[in-house]
């Protein structure tokens, strides 16, 4: 499929080019584009490989397959990324970070995460339903982003509210919850069970990669103190389903309209 | 003027050149050259072609099938400038597992001629980077990120002058800002300069002072953002130029029916193009020179 035009420059060029041409044409040759044609090929299955190239790759993707193949856990049903303002991946994920980072930040610090916000677009593959291995892990998260915990206002807290009413994105919260009103603002916001108090310090986990301003996160910036975990979200998951015959996912909502 | 016109709308199309019975060979002259780009960008460590099953991309990519395609190309056409616009890095466990070595090593075994650096390069830091180049008999373009505090510096070049077969082919790289996309861990000292002052620069180069017949874009800005319309990227870099011919993007995973035609500041044509992510499609295009005295005298020929 032949999917584009050419184009040519050069007529309105004539004049200036017979002159040009004419004053140094001992010059080395000069070059001008006459047409161009573009296209773009997909490559898929009717492209015989190549088996060069197979054999290099064969080794390296034979450790791979080595060592993520081994079953780790099982999804007794399908974790997809289906929902409005929370998804089973979104809870998933955000709900285990929290545990598992909390175990991580008592034991250093002793204190104890409020709650977590991940971004949506942070997680790069649903969980099929079946076995689960390590290469599932990467899937869905194959970037090296490790948790931060940072302290934060109430304050600040009402601005993330407000950045996920705004976004209109389902990005993964575990912790808090609140309502959006009919005229878009929020009420109810709980941290935990408790109502959320403007003044009071609360803790937030979240990524390396968000709380340096990532999916503009800005006001992750207005913390007063931070603390690199140096546990990477992949590695999270991965301890979550060794630890776990079978994934479980909460559906308690976070986020009600 | 209006037959020009008229002609360009048509073959938009792509249905004169086939059914019209035109053939390329009816306009090469004496001194016409013929040169094949070919492009990638935000392969994203996708070795690997998806799975049968895959619900988005069934059976799509494959670096294997892709070195194969690209053979057959340079079979019929030698004289191939072979690109990627960044991100090569991260996505798959290959990454994680090798830290970019195979991906380097099977670009140079396709014969990759260069590169720029997308954000996810920096996803091993800097010295990660760093440590795979030596897995790479290509080189790496990029004007704007100025890497003179960092171990890449000299490493990674503003621009490369190619000559392909008497053609001078200037390409040079674009990277996107770092500032809440990549972790300062990572981009270490690593400073961004603005898109587009050092792209006229660079134009200016390659056009004035190396006297390149074509001048190519290596770009990782994004094509477009809907929802920043401020933000820089390929589509407003091509508006706001000149003597820029081609802007191969990268970073928003456009996929796009067919490049896209604007008109530069000096009201030129200039293309922009992206072919998606992850190793799914191969980006060609075919540019056709003539010396510029066989253009001006065989007018005719010259308005397909």
């Amino acid at each position: 499929m032949v999917k584009l035009t050419n184009y040519n420059i050069v007529l309105k060029q004539f004049v200036l080019l017979l002159t040009f041409t004419l004053t140094i044409s001992c010059a080395e040759k000069k070059y001008a584009v006459e047409k161009i044609v573009g296209k773009q090929i997909n490559i898929n299955e009717k492209i015989q490989e190549s088996t060069e190239f197979e054999k290099i790759i064969k080794p390296y993707r034979d450790r791979i397959d080595a060592d993520l193949s081994t079953v780790l856990s099982f999804a007794p049903e399908t974790i997809d990324k289906n929902g409005k303002w929370q998804t089973p991946m979104g809870n998933f994920l955000s709900d285990i970070t929290l545990e598992m980072s909390n175990v991580v930040f008592e034991k250093r610090e002793h204190k104890k995460i409020d709650f977590c916000l991940l971004n949506n677009g942070g997680i790069r593959s649903i969980i099929p339903k079946g076995n689960v291995t390590a290469r599932t892990a990467y899937e869905v998260m194959p970037f090296e982003n490790s948790t931060v915990v940072l302290a934060i206002s109430g304050k600040v807290v009402l601005e993330i509210v407000d950045y996920i009413i705004s976004e209109k994105k389902p990005h993964p919260l575990s912790g808090m919850s609140f309502t959006i009103n009919s005229d878009g603002k929020p009420s109810n916001i709980k941290i935990g069970n408790n109502n959320l108090e403007e003044e009071k310090v609360y803790y937030v986990v979240t990524s390396d990669y968000l709380a340096n301003g990532g999916d503009n996160m800005l006001f992750f910036k207005k913390n007063s103190q931070k603390f690199d975990l140096d546990y990477k979200l992949r590695n999270i998951i991965i301890d979550y389903f060794k630890s776990n015959k079978e994934i479980k996912v909460n559906t308690n909502q976070r986020i009600t309209e | 003027m209006k037959r020009r016109e008229f002609l360009k709308g048509s073959i938009s199309s792509g249905l004169l050149l086939s059914a019209g019975g035109f053939s390329l060979s009816s306009f090469k002259t004496s001194g016409s050259k013929h040169l094949t780009v070919l492009h990638t960008n935000d392969v994203h460590s996708y070795i690997d072609p998806f799975p049968a099953d895959h619900p988005k991309n069934p059976n799509m990519g494959g670096v294997a099938r892709r070195a194969a395609l690209i053979e057959k190309i340079r079979a019929e056409n030698p004289n191939v400038l072979l690109l990627d616009s960044g991100d090569i890095f991260q996505g798959t466990p290959y990454f994680n597992y090798y830290g970019g070595e195979l991906e380097f090593k099977l670009m140079s075994m396709m014969k990759y001629d260069l590169a720029t650096i997308g954000n996810h390069d920096f996803d091993n830091g800097i010295d990660g980077l760093y440590a795979q180049l030596p897995n790479a008999t290509f080189e790496f373009v990029s004007a704007n990120y100025d890497f003179k505090n960092t171990v890449l510096d000299g490493h990674v070049k503003p621009y490369k002058v190619f000559n392909k077969n008497g053609i001078k082919v200037g390409v040079f790289g674009l990277g996107v800002e770092l500032d809440g996309l990549v972790d300062k861990r990572n981009s270490k000292e690593t400073v961004y300069h603005d898109p587009v002052s050092v792209a006229q620069e660079m134009a200016r180069i390659l056009k004035q002072e190396k006297k390149c017949d074509l001048i190519i874009c290596l770009s990782h800005i994004g094509y477009q953002y809907k929802n920043e319309p401020d933000k820089i990227c390929d589509t407003k870099l091509a508006t706001l130029t000149k003597d820029i011919d081609l802007i191969i993007g990268g970073h928003t995973h456009t996929f796009l029916d067919k490049p896209t035609i604007l008109k530069n500041i000096e009201g030129k044509d200039v293309l922009v193009n992206q072919v998606g992510c992850y190793g799914i499609n191969l980006g060609r295009i075919d540019f056709y020179f003539d010396e510029e005295k066989n253009i001006a005298a065989n007018g005719k020929s010259i308005i397909i």
